[in-house]
């Protein structure tokens, strides 16, 4: 696997955010996730998959909807992705970045 | 009279204008003197981004709480410390009782129907009806209730604080208080949850 290559190869935005969704792929997220100090692990990919998933249905995501979700809980999700959980696991998913206040 | 001696630095710019003070020697418009400074100094902006809040609410509308409510949960998704510390009519929030009960003031409030007369705006029940009518939008944009936010922003690592003065003042215990208030603190307490750089207090 090409796991170093891979990620300056896709177009981003001024903030790092994925400019296509369908270029994303898993050794791009890893890339990202390793910028954050995140290792991966499957809990993280269960809820990148979500993420992913809610984009493709065009659901504007919020902490609630990710606290409900039956993946993770609130405390969780704050756990897996530290600093700004949303914002970090949008980034990683390959989704814009989510414009919610709640 | 000063006796004044013409600085040879100044011979140079005949027509720059001179105040004379005292023995002091002034150029009038000196800072306008572009001929003075040969190249501007660039100060390195540095940013000082905000890394901890703490939200006072002190106010128990609807309104009020809910921007305490929204702004500290905002700050945690942002990767921010945040702490609340509700006081006086604010504690109405954090009780039991009245968290989820919240209502909207109508009178003294010309933004609220604008151009109705505050008699009107007074008429029993048309406060209830307001609230009513607010909470039904915010049910619309999927905003939380009052306790479940203030289980999310506990979740999300924000604290909640009661004022102890108010608290006794209104006759309250901590059981008559949600599960999420972490104490019940004095207000030097309070600003030592504010410590650390980057801090900022809201008040509400």
């Amino acid at each position: 696997m090409n796991t170093l290559t891979s990620a300056p190869t896709l177009q981003v935005n001024e903030e790092g955010y994925l400019k296509n969704y369908q270029d994303w792929n898993r050794d791009w997220a890893t890339e990202i996730a390793h910028q954050y100090n995140i290792s991966l692990t499957p809990k993280h990919w269960d809820v990148l998959n979500w993420l992913r998933a809610k984009q493709a249905e065009g659901t504007a995501l919020s902490i609630r909807k990710v606290g409900n979700s039956g993946i993770v809980d609130i405390k969780e999700f704050y756990a897996l992705f530290p600093g700004g959980p949303l914002k970090i696991s949008s980034r990683i998913a390959g989704i814009p970045k989510p414009a919610s206040c709640i | 009279m000063v006796h004044l001696k013409y600085p040879a630095e100044l011979q140079a710019y005949p027509n720059q204008p001179v105040v004379f003070k005292k023995n002091l020697i002034v150029m009038k418009d000196m800072m306008e003197a572009p001929a003075v400074l040969e190249t501007p100094v660039q100060l390195k902006k540095e940013k000082y981004p905000v890394k901890k809040v703490l939200i006072i609410c002190s106010k128990g509308k609807l309104e009020d709480v809910y921007a305490a409510l929204v702004m500290t949960n905002g700050a945690l998704m942002e990767g921010m410390e945040a702490k609340m510390f509700f006081t006086f009519f604010g504690l109405e929030a954090i009780t039991k009782k009245h968290a989820n009960h919240l209502h909207t003031g109508t009178t003294g409030n010309p933004a609220m129907m604008p151009g109705v007369p505050d008699m009107i705006k007074g008429l029993p029940g048309l406060e209830t009806l307001a609230s009513y009518m607010m909470k039904r939008e915010m049910d619309k944009l999927e905003i939380p209730s009052v306790t479940e936010f203030l289980e999310i922003i506990e979740a999300s690592g924000g604290e909640i604080y009661a004022c102890k003065l108010a608290v006794e003042m209104f006759h309250l215990k901590k059981e008559d208080l949600v599960p999420e208030v972490k104490g019940i603190i004095t207000v030097g307490d309070m600003y030592a949850l504010a410590e650390g750089e980057g801090t900022q207090i809201i008040f509400i």
